[in-house]
């Protein structure tokens, strides 16, 4: 049972963590809660189609077809929280103001969310697939009885999205003006480990060879089976042995993003500066 | 408005060339080496490989129930479902030996890889 807990948690950790921040970051909009939940239900019976299919979709393009399913998840992730960090998120506080002084009936800034909620989905989606694998093989070839097994996922569950929701608990303490600023380092940050984990896949099934040795070795100051290791993983994607192509990735991401959101809100500023001019 | 017909072909065919250029990639690679799992053990636990090259692992789990490959020091993981063949590139590796394990048996599926 407790064998069963702790990896249900690992893989819950991971999901959980991502959709604590992504509820912080949304705080305040209109029909906010709606759309991660629709989220998490589509992502969970995705989970479930997807492990049932897992044997095929191994099989694929010889051998690697669950790679190619990962890089096409990571890849619609990453595109939509870069969507969210450029596009939407420079016009986020405004529509939180709005939403406030209309009420809840200013629903236009309900369309912006379907990024974020394809995002939770997706996180959902694969870390689910890993776990229903897991469960569903100790439940037919374990020892244990139903009940433990079950009741060890359930605890394992429990206790990653405790995680979860302790994350967005810190974060909605900080005040409505800086929380923007906070959940969208986390998210530029959320961007660069599915990055990272891109380029692990891709190195993985050999799509691509160059800069697949590791640039260092850290696992002697903290290990990626630590408990604080398996948190960072989880939170800012840390890797004791990062290939070089997963540095690349990391840091391409993260500053390709941080770059465009600039020169979007610049222009945004602009404009409201024009239109304040003129009237 | 003609295109619409034409897309799904188009994209068949796009598939089939992706296809075909990943599988051509994955052959080309000059050393494969077969694991085995069975009953929640990795066949041979001890693997030999060349240092300094890329190696193909090719993992073919004969167990009903599915299995995570998972190494830290290899930096990689893969699910391979049971009765599955999963391939995973690792490498190039310098001499030494780099562990490996199963995640949903870890009390049994240990192995290590040594390059040399």
């Amino acid at each position: 049972m407790f064998a069963t807990g702790v990896i249900v948690f690992r893989e819950t950790l991971e999901a959980a963590l991502f959709i604590g921040i992504i509820a912080a970051a949304t705080r305040g909009l209109p029909l906010r809660s709606r759309w991660l939940a629709a989220g998490v239900v589509a992502g969970a019976l995705g989970s479930l189609m997807l492990a049932a299919g897992m044997g095929q979709v191994s099989a694929w393009a010889d051998g690697i077809g669950q790679d190619l399913m990962n890089v096409a998840i990571l890849s619609i992730a990453l595109l939509m929280l870069a969507w969210h960090c450029v596009w939407v998120s420079p016009q986020a506080g405004k529509m939180v103001m709005e939403a406030k002084r209309m009420g809840h009936a200013a629903l236009e800034g309900s369309s912006t969310l379907w990024a974020l909620s394809l995002a939770v989905a997706l996180s959902v989606l694969r870390e689910g697939a890993e776990t229903v694998l897991f469960v569903s093989g100790f439940l037919s070839g374990s020892s244990e009885g139903l009940l433990m097994v079950l009741s060890g996922a359930g605890v394992g569950l429990a206790t990653g999205s405790l995680a979860g929701i302790m994350i967005y608990w810190g974060l909605a303490r900080i005040k409505t003006q800086h929380l923007f600023a906070v959940t969208n380092v986390l998210i530029l940050i959320l961007a660069g480990s599915l990055a990272s984990q891109l380029a692990k896949t891709l190195l993985q099934a050999g799509i691509v060879m160059r800069w697949s040795t590791p640039l260092w070795d850290g696992s002697a100051l903290l290990a990626n089976d630590s408990t604080l290791g398996t948190l960072l993983h989880a939170l800012v994607g840390y890797e004791a042995r990062p290939a070089g192509l997963q540095i690349i990735f990391y840091l391409g991401t993260i500053s390709l993003i941080w770059f465009a959101a600039k020169q979007m809100k610049a222009s945004i500023d602009n404009k409201q500066a024009t239109a304040a001019a003129v009237s | 408005m003609t295109n619409i017909s034409a897309t799904p072909m188009t994209f068949k065919a796009f598939v089939a060339v992706i296809g075909l250029t990943l599988s051509g990639l994955a052959s080309a690679a000059d050393n494969d080496v077969t694991l085995i799992i069975k009953d929640h053990r990795f066949e041979p636990a001890e693997v030999k490989v060349p240092a300094n090259t890329r190696v193909r692992l090719v993992v073919h789990n004969q167990d009903q129930t599915a299995e995570e490959f998972e190494s830290y020091s290899l930096n990689r993981e893969k699910i391979i479902p049971g009765g599955a063949k999963a391939v995973i590139f690792i490498g190039p590796l310098k001499p030494g030996s780099y562990e490996f394990f199963g995640e949903f048996n870890e009390a049994t599926a240990q192995g290590v890889v040594i390059a040399e």
